[in-house]
C-alpha cells in the first residue's frame, strides 16, 4: 500500500482513457437537437461599426438565427482583478461584450453570431453577413500607444493608460542607485505569446424552458468562478440557476480561466431559439485572435551593485500590453504577480516598480503560464547577468552573493514587496538557494566550460552557458492578501473538498479545482489513500462541475496541491477523527485511546481489537448503532485557506551553440535542477518540469506574436508561430533538492510553472554568453537565427 | 476548418481525368491533398468542383532504367520516393520535408503542380536537371524542371494538363549530391534551401548544377553559381567565390522571418556548405 501513497511514481491514471482516444472533451458531446454556432470576427484592428446586415444570412440554409451585439441585452464582460494598490480602482475598464456593438479594438472581436443546424451551414453563412466598417489608425506596441498623438482606443482612457502602479521603496531605490558603485540600465522586451493547447476552446449552452435553468457544457479551468460571473456580473441571472460544466480538457497554460464572450453567445442563443443546445468550437486560427494572448512587456531595468556585484538597488519600469479590452484578471498579471516577484532569491534591500497598463489593438492579455513570474523572473536574471558582465565576475559568483541565506526565511523583501496595501503580508516561506545551483553545475560540468568553448570554437561553433536561479511563487493565495479590497481580485482564493465514504468504503472526493492535463486524479487519490489508509484504486477524484462539486477557485497559479490538496488533507482528517469516535463506540473503548494505522482503528495496547476503515463506513453509514449525536455517514467538507504563498526555487542550465555564419541557435543541454519541497508524485512533477521547459524554451528561441502596424496578426497560425518540437530539444537533465515547504503539512510548493518561469533566461543567458566575444550584452528574444545573426553582423560594421 | 462547398468526382483512369479537367478547367485537381486540403479548408482557396486523381493507379510507381535514369508517376508519395530513391541526399533532403505524416500521404506531382516557392523537391529536380511530364486531352509535352518552375505557386502546367510523370537523366559518372536546408522555424519550409550536384574530372570541376528554393519566386537554377564552379580546383576560395552569386538577379523574398539580407546571406552560406557538401561526396 505505501507503494501507492504519497511519494510514488504512479502512473496516471487519466492516461488511459486520454492516450486511447476515450477522453470526453468539449466537442465529444452530443445532444439530441443541437445546433452549432459560428461568429464573425472582426477582420480590422481598430474600427467603428456603421451597420450589419444579416439578411441574407439569415435565409441561407439551415440557419436557426442570427446575431449581432446591439440585440444582446447584457453586461459586458467583467474584469475581476483591478491593479489596485497605488493605481486604486480603475474607472477606465473596458470589456468586451458577448458581440461588439460599436466598434472593434483588435482582429478577431466578434461581431455577429450565426446558429445553423450543422457547423457547415454556421460557416456558409458567416460569409453573407455583411458589416459596413470605418476603418481607424491602430496602434500594437504598449509604449508607443503612451505617447502622444498615438491612435485613442477609448475615451476613458487617455493615452491608453490603464493604470500606473506602483510597488517598492521609491526613495530608497533612487538614493541606493544614486550611491551605488556601478549602475547599469538595459531595455527588455518580454514578447507577447499565443497560448496553444492541443484541444481548441468551446461551449456547449442549453437553456432548459422546462426548469427555466441554464447549463454550459465549457473548457474552462474555473467552472464555478464562471458560474458567478456569469450570473451575477454578465446576465443577471440567479447563481442557482446556472450550472457549469467543465469535461476533459486538452490545455489550457492560464488560456481558460477567464469569461469569454462565447459563454454569453451560446447561453443566449439557445435560450433564444426555445431551448436547443448551442455548440460553439472555435477553430484554431481563431484561437489565435479570440483566446488570451501571454506576456508582452517592453521594460527599462536600472540595476545597481557594489563592485564586488553585491546588488543595492534594482529599478523596473513597465509598459504592459493589455490588448484592446480587458480581459477577466489582466491587469493583475502584470502588477501583483509581476511586480512584487522583482526581488527573487536576492537579498535586493532597494526595489521600485512601475507598471503602466496599456489598451493596443491587439487581442487581450491575461495569464499565461507563469503569468507575471517568468517576466519578472527574465528581468531579474538578465540583471544578475548584466551585473556580472559590467563587473567582470562570473554570474554564478554574482548570484551566490546576492543569495538570500538559508537562515532568512520567513523573509519579508524590506521594500514592501510583499505588503498588499491593507497591510495583509506573505513572505517567502523557505529555501536553501546554492546547493540547487552547485547541484546543477557540477552536471552542467560547469569548471570545464572554458575547454567545451576551445572545443567548440574548433568546429566553427560559439559555445555559450547561462543560469538562471529562479524563484516562483505558488500556491495562490492567502485570500485576505490577494483579495484585499482594493488591491486584488475582488475574491478569496481558498480551496474545498468534499469526501464521500460510501458503505463499501469507496471513497469520492470531489473539489473545486479543475485539471486541464495535471493529472489531478491520480496525485489526489495518492493524498487521500495516504491520509485514509486506502489502496488509490478505492478513491476517485470529481471535480468540473457546478452541480456537486463545493465552490472553488479552479486550477491556475501552480496552487492545486498546496491548496486544493491541503483542502483534501483537511477534509480526510474530519473523517479520521469520526471514524475514529466511531471505531470506539464499536470496540467499546475511549476515543482517546483509538491509535489510527492507516485503514486500522484499534484500541491503545489491544491491536487485535479494532476496525478497519471499511468496517467502520458500513457500520456508521447503516447507523444502526449511533452514539449520542452522531450522523451516520464519514462525509465530509472542508475549505482551506492557506496561511502563505509557496515559494520553489531552483537553477536551470542552459548550454548553446551558435553558428557564426548563420546565427542558427543550437541548445545542446539543458539541466534542471527544481526544488517543489516534497513530491507527491514524483513521475508527475517531472512531466510538469519537461512541459514547462519546453514552453520556456520556445520563448527564449522561437516563439513571439507579431503584428503589423495595422494591427494584423502576421504570426497568425502555426506556419508563422513558431512552436517549439521535441526534435529541437535536447534531453533534459533534471535532478532536484528537496525543502519542505512549511507553510502546508503536505510540505508541497507546486510545480506547473516552474519549468517555464527558470527557463527562458537561462537559455538567453546562454546566447549572450556565446556572443560575448562581440561584445553583445543583451539581445531581445525570440533568439531567431536572424536576430542573432543580425546582432553579430552589427558588430562586424558589416551591415548598415 | 470547413471548406465551403464544392462538388466532387473521382475519375478512375487518366484519360477520364484529362477529360473532366478539359470539360471544367477551373476545377482543382486533388492529389494528396495536404496543400490543397488546409487552403480550402481556411477557405484561403475556394472552389466549385475537386477532381480527385488521387487513386489513379498510372501515376504511380518508380522506375530506373540501365543508363542510371530514372522516372516516377505523379502520385508517388514523398514516403515511397524516400523509400526508393538511390540518391542520399534525395532522401536526407526529404527527410527535412513536413512530416511523417504529411510525407505518407503528399505526392511528388502535386508537390510540382503546387509550387510553393519554398518547397523542397522543386529545388532537388531543377539540379537533377528533371524534366516535367504534362498531359492535357490533346497532347502530351515535357517541361524541364528549370522551366517549369515560374513564380510563387505558378507553373508551365496548363488549366487542362495533369502532371504525369517526373523523369531525370543519369548523374555524371562520380557525382557528389547535397541538399541543405535553413528551415522556417514554425512551418519547417525552406527559408534559404540549396541543392548542389557536382563531379570532378581530373582534379577540375567538370559538373556543376545548383539551385536554390525559399529564396525567390520560385525555385531557381543558380547559373552563376555554376559557372564559378565549372572549371575550377573546388578549393575553398573557388567554392566561397562561386557561392556569392546565389542571389544575383534575383529578387529575394522578405517576411517575418528572414528578410531580404538575412536570405541574401544564407543563400550565399547555405549554398557555400551544399556545395562542400557535395563535392566531399563526389568521388
Amino acid at each position: 500500500m505505501a507503494s501507492q501513497t504519497i511519494g510514488a511514481p504512479l502512473k496516471r491514471r487519466e492516461d488511459q482513457r486520454f492516450i486511447t482516444g476515450k477522453g470526453r472533451y468539449l466537442d465529444d458531446i452530443k445532444m439530441s437537437g443541437m445546433t452549432y454556432m459560428a461568429i464573425l470576427r472582426s477582420p480590422y484592428a481598430h474600427a467603428k461599426i456603421r451597420s450589419i446586415d444579416t439578411s441574407a444570412a439569415a435565409a441561407m440554409p439551415g440557419v436557426v438565427a442570427v446575431f449581432t451585439g446591439s440585440q444582446i441585452p447584457y453586461n459586458p464582460l467583467p474584469m475581476a482583478w483591478p491593479a489596485g494598490g497605488s493605481a486604486g480602482l480603475q474607472n477606465n475598464v473596458n470589456t468586451p461584450r458577448a458581440l461588439a456593438t460599436e466598434d472593434v479594438k483588435w482582429t478577431g472581436e466578434g461581431v455577429a453570431a450565426v446558429v445553423a443546424e450543422t457547423p457547415e451551414q454556421a460557416q456558409d453563412a458567416l460569409d453573407h453577413i455583411h458589416v459596413d466598417w470605418q476603418p481607424l489608425p491602430a496602434v500594437v506596441d504598449a509604449e508607443a500607444a503612451t505617447k502622444e498623438g498615438a491612435p485613442q482606443l477609448h475615451e476613458n482612457a487617455p493615452n491608453n493608460v490603464v493604470f500606473d502602479w506602483t510597488v517598492g521603496d521609491l526613495e530608497g531605490t533612487d538614493a541606493a542607485l544614486a550611491d551605488a558603485e556601478t549602475v547599469i540600465r538595459q531595455r527588455l522586451v518580454n514578447q507577447r505569446l499565443i497560448p496553444n493547447s492541443i484541444e481548441t476552446r468551446g461551449d456547449v449552452g442549453w437553456y432548459n424552458p422546462g426548469t427555466d435553468e441554464y447549463t454550459i457544457w465549457m473548457s474552462s479551468q474555473t467552472p464555478h468562478i464562471q458560474r458567478l460571473l456569469i450570473a451575477a456580473f454578465v446576465m443577471g441571472i440567479p447563481e442557482h440557476k446556472i450550472r457549469c460544466i467543465s469535461p476533459d480538457i486538452g490545455g489550457a497554460f492560464g488560456s481558460r480561466i477567464y469569461c469569454y464572450a462565447d459563454f454569453i453567445l451560446v447561453l443566449h442563443a439557445s435560450k433564444a431559439i426555445g431551448g436547443r443546445p448551442v455548440k460553439w468550437v472555435e477553430s484554431r486560427r481563431e484561437g489565435y485572435h479570440s483566446t488570451v494572448h501571454g506576456r508582452d512587456h517592453i521594460s527599462y531595468l536600472e540595476v545597481g551593485a557594489t563592485k564586488d556585484g553585491v546588488v543595492t538597488g534594482l529599478k523596473v519600469k513597465t509598459y504592459a500590453n493589455l490588448g484592446g479590452r480587458l480581459s477577466t484578471i489582466g491587469p493583475g498579471i502584470p502588477t501583483t504577480l509581476y511586480g512584487r516577484l522583482l526581488s527573487g532569491p536576492y537579498t535586493i534591500p532597494n526595489v521600485h516598480v512601475e507598471v503602466i497598463g496599456v489598451y493596443t489593438n491587439t487581442t487581450f492579455v491575461d495569464a499565461y503560464r507563469g503569468a507575471g513570474r517568468p517576466e519578472a523572473t527574465y528581468v531579474l536574471e538578465r540583471a544578475m547577468d548584466l551585473v556580472a558582465d559590467e563587473l567582470g565576475i562570473d554570474p554564478v559568483e554574482v548570484r551566490r552573493r546576492n543569495f538570500l541565506p538559508p537562515d532568512s526565511f520567513p523573509y519579508t523583501n524590506p521594500s514592501g514587496l510583499f505588503t498588499a496595501s491593507g497591510g495583509a503580508e506573505v513572505a517567502i516561506d523557505s529555501g536553501d538557494y546554492e546547493p540547487a545551483m552547485d547541484k546543477a553545475l557540477a552536471i552542467a560540468g560547469y569548471k570545464d566550460i572554458a575547454a567545451r568553448k576551445a572545443e567548440a570554437s574548433k568546429r566553427g561553433k560559439l559555445l555559450g552557458v547561462g543560469l538562471s536561479t529562479y524563484l516562483e511563487m505558488c500556491g495562490v493565495a492567502p485570500s485576505k492578501w490577494i483579495g484585499a479590497v482594493g488591491d486584488g481580485w475582488g475574491a478569496a482564493m481558498w480551496e474545498s473538498a468534499n469526501i464521500r465514504v460510501h458503505l463499501t468504503g469507496k471513497v469520492v472526493l470531489t473539489i473545486g479545482t479543475q485539471p486541464q492535463g495535471q493529472g489531478h486524479e491520480t496525485t489526489y487519490s495518492q493524498i487521500l489513500a495516504s491520509e485514509l489508509g486506502l489502496d488509490v484504486e478505492d478513491v476517485i477524484v470529481q471535480h468540473s462541475d457546478t452541480q456537486g462539486t463545493p465552490f472553488g477557485y479552479g486550477t491556475y497559479g501552480s496552487r492545486s496541491a498546496s491548496v486544493g490538496g491541503m483542502a483534501a488533507v483537511k477534509a480526510a482528517e474530519k473523517i479520521r477523527a469520526k471514524a475514529a469516535a466511531y471505531a470506539a463506540h464499536m470496540l467499546e473503548a475511549s476515543p482517546d485511546d483509538i491509535e489510527v494505522d492507516g485503514a486500522n482503528y484499534s484500541v491503545k495496547g489491544s491491536p487485535d481489537k479494532v476496525k478497519t476503515f471499511q468496517e467502520i463506513s458500513f457500520a456508521i453509514g447503516l447507523g444502526f448503532s449511533l452514539p449520542d449525536g452522531m450522523e451516520p455517514y464519514l462525509d465530509e467538507t472542508a475549505y482551506y485557506d492557506t496561511p502563505n504563498c509557496t515559494w520553489p526555487f531552483g537553477t536551470h542550465i542552459a548550454i548553446v551553440e551558435v553558428d557564426e555564419a548563420t546565427g542558427e541557435v543550437d541548445l545542446v543541454r539543458f539541466i534542471a535542477v527544481d526544488d517543489c519541497g516534497n513530491k507527491i508524485n514524483p513521475m508527475i512533477v517531472e512531466g510538469q518540469i519537461h512541459g514547462g521547459l519546453a514552453q520556456g524554451i520556445g520563448q527564449a528561441l522561437w516563439e513571439g506574436a507579431v503584428y503589423d502596424d495595422q494591427g494584423q496578426l502576421l504570426s497568425g497560425s502555426m506556419l508563422d508561430y513558431a512552436l517549439p518540437k521535441a526534435s529541437r530539444l535536447p534531453t533534459f537533465e533534471l535532478d532536484e533538492t528537496v525543502t519542505p515547504s512549511p507553510v502546508n503539512s503536505l510540505g508541497v510548493k507546486g510545480i506547473g510553472e516552474a519549468g517555464t518561469i527558470g527557463s527562458t533566461p537561462a537559455v538567453v543567458n546562454a546566447v549572450v554568453d556565446a556572443l560575448s566575444g562581440y561584445g553583445i550584452r543583451h539581445l531581445d528574444m525570440p533568439l531567431t537565427s536572424q536576430r542573432v545573426w543580425r546582432a553579430m553582423q552589427s558588430v562586424k560594421g558589416g551591415l548598415a | 476548418m470547413i471548406p465551403a462547398a464544392f462538388s466532387y468526382q473521382r475519375p478512375a483512369t487518366v484519360d477520364e481525368a484529362l477529360r473532366a479537367i478539359a470539360a471544367d478547367p477551373d476545377a482543382k485537381v486533388l492529389a494528396g491533398g495536404h496543400s490543397l486540403l488546409p487552403l480550402l479548408k481556411l477557405r484561403l482557396a475556394r472552389t466549385d468542383a475537386l477532381i480527385d486523381i488521387g487513386r489513379l493507379p498510372e501515376l504511380k510507381g518508380l522506375r530506373y532504367a540501365a543508363d542510371g535514369s530514372a522516372s516516377m508517376g505523379a502520385l508517388t508519395t514523398y514516403a515511397e520516393l524516400i523509400e526508393a530513391t538511390k540518391l542520399d541526399f534525395v532522401r536526407e533532403g526529404l527527410l527535412q520535408a513536413a512530416d511523417v505524416q504529411v510525407r505518407n500521404r503528399a505526392t511528388v506531382g502535386g508537390a510540382v503542380a503546387h509550387a510553393d516557392p519554398a518547397s523542397d523537391l522543386p529545388a532537388m529536380l531543377i539540379a537533377l536537371d528533371a524534366s516535367i511530364v504534362l498531359r492535357s486531352a490533346i497532347e502530351e509535352r515535357v517541361v524541364a524542371a528549370t522551366d517549369f518552375f515560374q513564380g510563387p505557386f505558378e507553373t508551365a502546367l496548363r488549366p487542362d494538363e495533369l502532371v504525369i510523370e517526373i523523369r531525370r537523366p543519369a548523374l555524371p559518372e562520380g557525382a557528389g549530391g547535397a541538399y541543405m536546408k535553413l528551415a522556417q522555424p514554425a512551418s519547417g519550409y525552406a527559408m534559404v534551401g540549396v541543392c548542389a550536384i557536382v563531379a570532378r574530372v581530373a582534379g577540375r570541376i567538370e559538373h556543376a548544377r545548383v539551385a536554390l528554393t525559399g529564396v525567390s519566386g520560385a525555385a531557381y537554377r543558380a547559373t552563376a553559381v555554376e559557372e564559378g564552379l565549372r572549371g575550377s580546383d573546388g578549393s575553398a576560395e573557388a567554392i566561397a567565390g562561386a557561392a556569392a552569386e546565389a542571389t544575383v538577379n534575383r529578387s529575394v523574398n522578405s517576411d517575418i522571418h528572414a528578410d531580404r539580407e538575412y536570405r541574401t546571406a544564407m543563400a550565399e552560406v547555405y549554398t557555400r556548405r551544399a556545395i562542400e557538401a557535395a563535392l566531399a561526396r563526389a568521388t
